[in-house]
């Protein structure tokens, strides 16, 4: 198992100044799958997104234990670039957050940072991440125009291309169908499944049937304490731990 | 004894547009008491002529010259060391005890009465660093003067920038720097300008430190080492000494059109750079 994992959470405690978000994390994420993490409000699902890729730096007072690992290499070591790593670990978040630049110019975002200027060679990755997205039929006529003007569930999709623009090799997505119609959400469902083939995927889903839909292994929050892993179906259907099966038969939310 | 709620209503109404009907009359009144003495002065060849007889006739030709050049000198010194202090503050550190005595300091400096300015800049860059009286010497010291207004406007329009930018440049692989430069600048770029226009009004209105700092010559300028007259001092002097109020008026009205013509240019730039931005 080790060989294919991506990403290896060890003893992992995090801590906004003295209040404890995450406690004793154990944790291995696959390559190529889709890993859910479940849980109730407040129970650390972002916090754990936020620091395996050290997102969580930019809020003060934090501090950790414990260590993360992507491909084997530490990523709280002092030596690795945080531009770098955030590029490998790439994450949407809950609510779509397009920049006020043009459709184009949102995806061209993270290769500009990376030095990429050439026009030909940007418009080549916005188009392949576009498409990647599913959002290239409904945009590629107006892809000067504000990414402000698109619709909820266009603009997440924008956000996903956004983040397969900096070729990742993770995709963290929290919540990204919180706030969309079912359609928007089906279509961001078809675009997970589509991205496991190439990608190892990290979601936080809106509620339990979107896990189940997608999600190859699941992982359960509670109080920032792993509770329980496994493959989803072994924790849909016969869950070891009684809070598990409270929390996915809606006992408590 | 009671207040029924539609007396209340009425009466609050009453004072709300109150005041706002008297600022407009006050300012419509302004404009128009200067204007109407002084439009009927204003040919071509007052603004192409350089003041004769102490400015008794002749045009402003120089003193235009020297308003423009003082307050670009003023802006180029005080926009880069504004937003860079509002940049600083807001995105660099938290708050700590440098921030809040760097906040403290520029509250103090946009006390002080501005002829105290004038002093210090006749004191240091007039005589201590020997700039003479300047263009240099009195851009310096106006750029002092609008330093405070530049960095507090700068640092509300970078606090508007919402959070979630910085995080998304951030989570995009952006550096510190790159995401200043691509998110927070051209988003604060709108609030900046307000300040820098705040700072050009002030510096075009300016006259008692100027008078210490930049002289009163009626030459126009051949370097920034040379003395000038602004037009509001070109005012003051020919209202104060009594030497021809009608030119007065004539410089007033020209210096409203200079103010109008520089806010109407500055909106306009920043219209078209906000439409060409967001596509």
């Amino acid at each position: 198992m080790s060989e294919e994992a991506k990403i290896v959470v060890e003893h992992f405690h995090f801590y906004y100044g003295s209040l404890l978000a995450l406690k004793d994390i154990n944790l291995q994420i696959r390559a190529r799958q889709i890993r859910a993490i479940l849980g109730p409000a407040r129970s650390g699902k972002t916090t754990l997104l936020k620091s395996l890729n050290r997102l969580t730096d930019l809020t003060y007072g934090t501090r950790h234990t414990g260590r993360v690992f992507l491909d084997e290499q530490e990523i709280y070591d002092s030596q690795i670039s945080l531009p770098e790593l955030r590029r490998r670990v790439g994450m949407v978040f809950d609510l779509p957050t397009p920049l006020p630049l043009s459709i184009f110019e949102n995806v061209a975002y993270g290769p500009r940072l990376k030095g990429i200027t050439q026009k030909t060679r940007l418009r080549e990755i916005v188009e392949k991440s576009l498409h990647a997205a599913v959002l290239w039929e409904e945009v590629k006529d107006r892809l000067a125009s504000s990414a402000l003007g698109l619709s909820g569930g266009q603009q997440q999709r924008l956000c996903i291309a956004r983040v397969l623009a900096l070729e990742p090799e993770v995709i963290m997505l929290d919540e990204p169908c919180s706030g969309l119609d079912p359609i928007s959400t089906a279509s961001i469902e078809r675009s997970l499944i589509e991205l496991k083939k190439e990608y190892t995927v990290i979601l936080v889903p809106h509620n339990i049937q979107q896990a189940s839909r997608v999600a190859d292994r699941v992982a359960f929050l509670l109080s920032g304490e792993l509770i329980e892993e496994g493959p989803a179906g072994q924790i849909f259907t016969r869950p070891k731990d009684k809070r598990t099966e409270d929390y996915i038969s809606g006992k408590f939310g | 004894m009671k207040i029924s709620r539609y007396a209340t209503q009425w009466a609050a109404k009453v004072i709300v547009w109150m005041g706002a009907f008297s600022t407009l009359a006050v300012m419509i009144w302004i404009l128009i008491q200067v204007l109407m003495e002084g439009l009927p002065l204003l040919h071509l060849d007052f603004f192409l002529d350089s003041p004769r007889q102490m400015g008794r006739s002749g045009g402003i030709f120089s003193t235009i010259i020297g308003t423009m050049a003082l307050t670009a000198v003023a802006i180029i010194i005080a926009t880069p060391l504004g937003v860079g202090t509002a940049v600083y503050l807001k995105e660099y550190t938290r708050e700590t005890r440098l921030t809040r005595l760097i906040r403290f300091g520029t509250d103090c400096l946009a006390g002080v009465p501005s002829i105290i300015f004038g002093l210090f800049g006749f004191v240091f860059f007039v005589i201590f660093l020997k700039m003479g009286w300047s263009i240099l010497s009195g851009g310096l010291t106006l750029a002092v003067m609008i330093l405070p207004t530049i960095i507090s406007t700068a640092e509300e329009a970078i606090k508007a920038i919402p959070r979630s930018y910085r995080e998304v440049s951030f989570a995009l692989g952006g550096t510190r720097w790159q995401t200043v430069a691509r998110v927070i600048l051209p988003n604060a770029l709108p609030g900046i300008l307000t300040g820098v226009l705040l700072g050009v009004g002030r510096s075009v209105g300016e006259t008692a430190p100027l008078i210490l700092t930049a002289g009163s010559s009626l030459l126009v300028p051949t370097s920034l080492f040379s003395p000038i007259r602004t037009m509001s001092v070109h005012f003051y002097i020919l209202a104060r000494e009594g030497i021809s109020m009608e030119m007065a008026y004539a410089t007033g009205a020209a210096l409203i059109l200079l103010i109008l013509t520089i806010n109407t240019l500055a909106n306009w730039l920043l219209w078209r750079y906000v439409r060409k931005k967001r596509g």
